[in-house]
């Protein structure tokens, strides 16, 4: 980073900065130690264990996880999960980018709008969830429109079991929308002014500027905010947990309500510690594949 | 994927140099002087960006106005948006439902808390792996940042295991502690810190500065808005928390933070749709009110916080 003086003493100097550098991380290394790497290690532990809340615990070998690929619900689960984040991901994605460059410099008021599409952030999910709740009701506004003004009854959302995937998923868009647009805009914010002017000399302008030199020139910042969404909507919970209740039936039950029904409810902690790892595994390889892919489509500058 | 991550030092720095470089400058970009079709252009996206803005705020306003209806006239064929009357004391009642003031307390106390224990823990040690040299560091540090992999969702039941053995389950210590070690914060103070330039803290250091004397008086003050972007993305991510606190907490009356009162109090009232969409609209105030206050801080937050840039 920056040189070292030359003449700077090592030996007893150097031993006193180790010294002093062990102080500052301590609190940190302690903290992660007990709070992190214990649970990892008792999460891998307890995963090969019958290890109910209260009451005996036993050596199971891998019957957890046996048990996890013979039980038709974990697999639905798993599916369920795969299909919220096929979904969500990409609209989500598009959307935000979308809005992102429609925001530009020149609309006015952009600061205002940009809070709007942020205030879903960040208020509780619970009350995000719970204002959808009301809207998607047979008699919600959504329904209430539709027949007053096209006469047109639409489907129980929550009750079917396709729309009630559909639901959770746009529900899920409309709450984060706003966090991967200000991702996008702060990239499109930081890009240098004389490549887009370059390429306006050179005729380039409107939509082929935008999707030939703007978005290729954001593309590491498109490349994280998928990565980031992909990993968080493998961990979808409160959405169809309050929305759905994982309903109709187990239709909208993702994984990590699996993971907490088996662990917290049926107070099985050693199958849910294996279902967890099998979803931090889903985790790992969708990020590596994503890794592997960026070369194909994501530009770095240097 | 680390080294990328090691290398995002520049953003930081040039935020550190030239916070507010961004933006004003390309108001109005150069080029060729507006056109007629320009301007008509530049009004039908405004148009469009407007009604896109409308659009998306319907369930929220929506919500807001049947917060104040009368219960009887929520699921009303043709909707309204205002009832018969307008009925402020909707908002009084969700108090006398539930304990709300308790839950609107509990979690301030383990936001405020929790975004100080993170704040503390962060800035140390992102001290000592950003400026202070030691063997080991950069090893430390990759290991460090390998936890960042593993989802909370992992955690969370061995964290329960291990709640019950500190016999801390229903306590505020279990609402706080456990999550308030992530590397993170350590991670983005680290960074920031690399980017402030070491020639400061060297004259320091010849004047006979010890490292906590230069922790506290030269690299603290510079970071202050590295400070506050990790302070807020904190306190958020604890007041909205919801997973956690369902699992560690039993006595919701008197523990129960904002997220799970919310959820309880929907639960308990059923079929008052007047007083849930009261009690969703109070929970949404104090976060709202934060984002207003800093907006002119999110885009740049967010650039530091998410790593957008690079």
């Amino acid at each position: 980073m920056t040189a070292i003086p030359a003449t700077r003493k090592r030996g007893s100097l150097a031993r006193a900065e180790g010294r002093q550098a062990l102080g500052f991380a301590s609190p940190a290394l302690v903290g992660l130690a007990l709070f992190t790497i214990v649970p990892v290690v008792l999460s891998i532990v307890m995963s090969f264990f019958d290890w109910p809340t209260f009451g005996e615990r036993t050596f199971n070998g891998g019957a957890n996880y046996a048990r996890l690929f013979a039980n038709g619900e974990f697999a639905e689960a798993l599916r369920n999960t795969l299909v919220f984040t096929i979904l969500y991901v990409p609209v989500s994605i598009v959307l935000s980018l979308l809005l992102a460059l429609g925001l530009g410099p020149r609309i006015r008021g952009r600061g205002a709008l940009r809070v709007l599409y942020f205030i879903p952030v960040v208020t509780p999910m619970v009350a995000n969830v719970l204002v959808w709740k009301m809207l998607l009701q047979p008699q919600g506004l959504f329904n209430g429109l539709a027949q007053t003004w096209f006469g047109i009854q639409l489907p129980n959302f929550l009750a079917d079991p396709a729309w009630a995937m559909i639901m959770v998923v746009v529900m899920s868009v409309w709450q984060g929308l706003g966090y991967n647009m200000l991702i996008f805009s702060a990239a499109l914010e930081q890009l240098p002014e004389s490549v887009i002017e370059a390429a306006r000399i050179d005729g380039a302008r409107g939509l082929r500027m935008t999707w030939s030199i703007v978005v290729p020139m954001i593309s590491p910042s498109i490349f994280f905010a998928t990565i980031m969404t992909m990993i968080t909507s493998l961990q979808v919970f409160v959405q169809p947990q309050l929305l759905t209740g994982g309903g109709p039936g187990t239709a909208t039950q993702p994984l990590v309500m699996w993971i907490y029904n088996q662990g917290f409810k049926f107070q099985d902690l050693g199958l849910a510690a294996a279902g967890a790892w099998i979803l931090f595994a889903l985790i790992i390889i969708v990020t590596g594949v994503q890794f592997a892919a960026q070369k194909k489509w994501v530009h770095y500058e240097h | 994927m680390s080294t990328e991550l090691l290398t995002a030092e520049t953003s930081t720095s040039a935020l550190l140099t030239s916070e507010t470089a961004s933006g004003r400058s390309r108001r109005r970009p150069a080029g060729k002087p507006e056109t007629t079709g320009g301007r008509v252009r530049l009004v039908i996206r405004h148009v469009v960006m407007y009604a896109a803005a409308l659009v998306f705020m319907v369930p929220l306003i929506y919500a807001f106005f049947s917060a104040l209806k009368p219960n009887g006239e929520m699921f009303s064929m043709p909707p309204t948006l205002i009832g018969s009357e307008i009925k402020w004391s909707n908002f009084a009642e969700v108090f006398e439902y539930g304990p709300f003031w308790t839950y609107i307390g509990n979690s301030l106390l383990v936001a405020v808390v929790g975004t100080l224990v993170v704040l503390i823990v962060s800035t140390t040690a992102g001290y000592a792996f950003g400026r202070l040299r030691w063997k080991g560091r950069d090893l430390v540090f990759v290991a460090f940042l390998a936890t960042l992999m593993v989802p909370a969702e992992v955690l969370v039941i061995p964290m329960f295991q291990v709640m019950q053995w500190f016999q801390w389950v229903n306590t505020y210590q279990a609402l706080i502690l456990p999550f308030a070690f992530g590397a993170f914060g350590t991670f983005l103070m680290r960074q920031f810190f690399r980017g402030i330039p070491f020639e400061l803290e060297e004259a320091a250091r010849v004047d006979g500065a010890g490292p906590v004397r230069s922790f506290l008086q030269i690299i603290l003050p510079l970071s202050k808005s590295a400070v506050a972007v990790l302070a807020v993305f904190t306190f958020l991510s604890f007041w909205n928390s919801y997973l956690w606190p369902l699992i560690v907490t039993v006595d919701y009356d008197t523990l129960g933070t904002l997220p799970i009162g919310l959820a309880t109090f929907s639960g308990l009232t059923g079929t008052r749709w007047d007083l849930q969409m009261a009690a969703a609209i109070i929970s949404m105030i104090p976060t709202t009110l934060l984002v207003i206050i800093l907006q002119k801080h999110l885009v740049k937050g967010i650039a530091m916080a998410g790593l957008g840039g690079r």
